[in-house]
């Protein structure tokens, strides 16, 4: 038998690899000299593994290694293809999944023109080219797909509007701000195969006749804006965007920090140098948006939809996800779960395969999701036979959202959850509609009261009461729907709110004003680390914890290494 | 112009790079002055107060000079869950600063921030944009240490 030699190494070094110590194991691989590359490549969306590593083998093959660390044995180990460390798609996951928009995400180099090339990209453009651009909308339109940002629009048809124009300038806008905190699918798409969602804006701008194309993204993603820049110039050294009879501008423009800034009107705003307030519509942006030029937007994923559409074909991508829901969906799976990470099912898959076949999260620890982001709501594991699509999230009170999905284990606080909801939306509210401004607050306000332990059963009433109202009293979308988490959490978790009204307690025992630390000093070994790192001095040197001066911080649980020390109802157990 | 901020003339001067402009300068110098802001609403030559209407809009800026080394703690969903107020209780404990704050030597300063994106290594931190994940409070003192002797 010939020995299989490795052909290649790559190192997945996308954020959440860098973090997860990549770029050490990329540099200790690239110090020795080896007969074969070691490249860079993005994301394979499985994060708990990082830092990961493939060895693509002479026979085609590959073999992974998770969570290697960035010292000569595990570098060895991987040269020698040893067995120790080895990685395999969990088969629960992989037969649940379909991957067709991240198909080359940890595949190819994101930086690497050619090997876009290779693997299919810019056959969609190609073909778009060889349509009328009328014939192109067309196509997006019989495939169904709905726009990925959140409000699920369908793509065809916004293309349609801005198609109908006929005016000198017409602007095409990415928005790449994903401001949903727990969503991560745009960076991973940018970083990892920027020109897949490029071609998609090329293809868009052909279709419709944009002549200048800006992608808003968030200054909290510097690789994801290196890899686009990158990209771009890639573009216009292969004149990829002369379409037509059009030389297209692309520009990238980096976000400041505001959530707000994601919906459509408050993101030109932005794009225009100004605070980023949205405006009523209409005037709709395909009438009147960048500088008062006709312009469209669409989401990072709903572009990285487009080639795979012109490539396949609409009725290939038709053939994929529910009745109202087509194709397949991102989704940024984190939280209380064993396997967090990036996952792309059909649209229809339900929560239940979600979290529990793909996460891995433990069926009997977990009591809730969250979809949608503080524009969203949780959904209780009792309905996770719900399918994910547009319209059955709806119904419960949720959105789909962007894609950002967190499982809620059952010692978490849905009270506190949604108070930090409210929290964030309060802050980012940009105060200009009353109902939002002044009612997000009151409702934060209320929520503090609650789980501060100065809670009323009126209370309840009144949040109530003032959702639907800031619901109807808001002009965009970030005061329409920052109720929600309040709401639904309301609708499926109401004995959580009246224990910690009536009963002054916390089930998950996350709410501090509910909560004593207690040591149990049978179990005890006495090796006061506990009292060595307690911040304040709050634990005698016979081991008692004074609860009056504690702060509840934990840090003297964590650092037992017996486990005795506990959180339990105040004045159960002293 | 003050010669200090001649780096703008690399930007076109219409009014839609305003913010383009500010994030050149806390690029630049970590902060946004107030001298700065004057520079700034010379060259796209918008009044002052406009400037800090932009300005203050948004998150990213700072109107003080942060440490030598910037620790933002990410409050996003996923981090909020797996613990990022202890997190940041610990942080304030080891530094004496609050989140906004900087220590006196200068060396710390502290911030929350949104989030990441690093969600699936929840709880994160990052220290000058290099990200640290599944933090507990002894990596959190590790790495506080790692800076101090940078
Ligand atoms: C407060 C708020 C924040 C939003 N944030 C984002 C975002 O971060 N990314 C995004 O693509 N859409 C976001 N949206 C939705 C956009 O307004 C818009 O619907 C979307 O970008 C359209 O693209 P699509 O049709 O491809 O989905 C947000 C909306 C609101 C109201």
């Amino acid at each position: 038998m010939s020995k299989i030699a490795i052909k290649k190494i790559r190192v997945g070094v996308a954020s959440c690899g860098v973090a997860a110590g990549a770029d050490a194991v990329l540099e200790l691989l690239r110090n020795r000299a080896l007969p074969f590359t070691v490249e860079e490549t993005g994301c394979l969306g499985h994060c708990y593994a990082e830092p990961l590593v493939e060895a693509v083998l002479d026979n085609g093959e590959s073999v992974f290694y998770r969570n290697v660390k960035a010292d000569d044995r595990d570098i060895d180990n991987i040269l020698a293809l040893g067995e120790k460390d080895r990685f395999e798609i969990p088969p629960k996951r992989k037969s649940k999944e379909l991957i067709k928009v991240l198909a080359l995400a940890g595949k190819i180099d994101p930086t690497n023109f050619d090997e876009y090339v290779e693997n299919g990209g810019y056959a969609g453009l190609k073909r778009a080219l060889s349509m009328t651009p009328a014939e192109v909308v067309n196509e997006v339109k019989l495939s169904g797909l709905r726009g990925r940002g959140g409000g699920g629009f369908p793509t065809g048809t916004k293309w349609s509007f801005l198609a109908a124009k006929d005016t000198q300038e017409k602007i095409l806008i990415c928005n790449a701000d994903e401001g949903d905190p727990g969503a991560f699918m745009d960076r991973s798409l940018m970083e990892s195969v920027p020109h897949q969602v490029l071609e998609g804006m090329l293809i868009a701008a052909y279709a419709t006749g944009a002549t200048k194309l800006f992608i808003y993204c968030r200054a909290e993603y510097p690789m994801a804006i290196k890899h686009l820049k990158i990209a771009i110039e890639q573009i216009y050294a292969h004149r990829l965007n002369t379409v037509g009879d059009r030389v297209l501008e692309i520009i990238i423009k980096e976000g400041a920090g505001a959530f707000v800034c994601g919906e459509e009107t408050a993101l030109i705003a932005s794009l225009e140098g100004q605070r980023g307030t949205p405006r009523f519509r209409p005037p709709f942006p395909t009438d009147k948006g960048w500088q008062g030029h006709p312009s469209m937007i669409n989401n990072v994923e709903t572009f990285g939809n487009v080639p795979l559409i012109l490539r396949e074909g609409a009725e290939a991508f038709a053939a994929i996800g529910t009745e109202g829901s087509k194709g397949t969906k991102l989704f940024a799976l984190a939280g209380d779960l064993k396997n967090p990470g990036l996952v792309e099912v059909p649209m229809g898959t339900t929560l239940r395969e979600i979290v529990f076949d793909i996460g891995g999260a433990d069926p009997d620890k977990v009591k809730a999701v969250q979809t949608g982001g503080p524009s969203g709501g949780c959904i209780p594991v009792e309905l996770f036979d719900t399918p994910v699509d547009y319209d059955s999230l709806k119904k419960l009170g949720a959105i789909m959202g962007s894609g950002g999905m967190i499982v809620i284990g059952n010692d978490r606080c849905m009270v506190e959850t949604a108070r930090y909801f409210l929290d964030f939306t309060h802050r980012e509210s940009c105060g200009k509609c009353t109902f939002c401004r002044v009612g997000t607050t009151r409702m934060f306000e209320t929520l503090e009261r609650i789980v501060a332990g100065q809670g009323e059963m009126s209370d309840l009433a009144f949040l109530e009461d003032i959702g639907p109202k800031i619901r109807a009293g808001s002009l965009c979308g970030l005061g329409q729907t920052a109720p929600n988490p309040v709401l639904a959490t309301l609708r499926f978790f109401r004995h959580e709110y009246e224990e910690h009204v009536k009963d002054h307690r916390c089930e998950a025992m996350q709410c501090d004003a509910f909560v004593d630390m207690y040591l149990d000093r049978a179990k005890c070994i006495k090796c006061k680390l506990c009292i060595k790192n307690c911040p304040i001095g709050a634990i005698s040197d016979d081991f008692a914890i004074d609860n009056t001066k504690c702060t509840k911080c934990n840090a003297c649980k964590e650092i037992c290494p017996k486990k005795t020390i506990f959180r339990v109802k105040k004045g159960e157990l002293l | 112009m003050n010669r200090k901020y001649e780096f703008l003339k690399k930007i076109d001067p219409e009014t839609s790079n305003l913010i383009k402009g500010l994030q050149a300068i806390q690029g630049v110098e970590g902060y946004v002055s107030d001298e700065s802001i004057s520079a700034v609403a010379d060259y796209f030559s918008v009044p002052v107060v406009e400037v800090e209407g932009v300005l203050s809009f948004y998150a990213q800026f700072k109107r003080v000079k942060p440490g030598k080394h910037q620790i933002a703690i990410c409050d996003g969903t996923a981090c909020h869950i797996k613990g990022s107020t202890q997190v940041s209780e610990w942080l304030t404990f080891e530094l004496g600063i609050h989140p906004g704050e900087t220590d006196k030597s200068g060396l710390f300063s502290l911030e929350t921030v949104a989030c990441l994106g690093c969600c699936s290594l929840a709880p994160v931190m990052s220290v000058n944009g290099r990200v640290y994940g599944t933090l507990d409070r002894k990596s959190v003192v590790k790495i506080l240490k790692e800076y101090e002797n940078k």
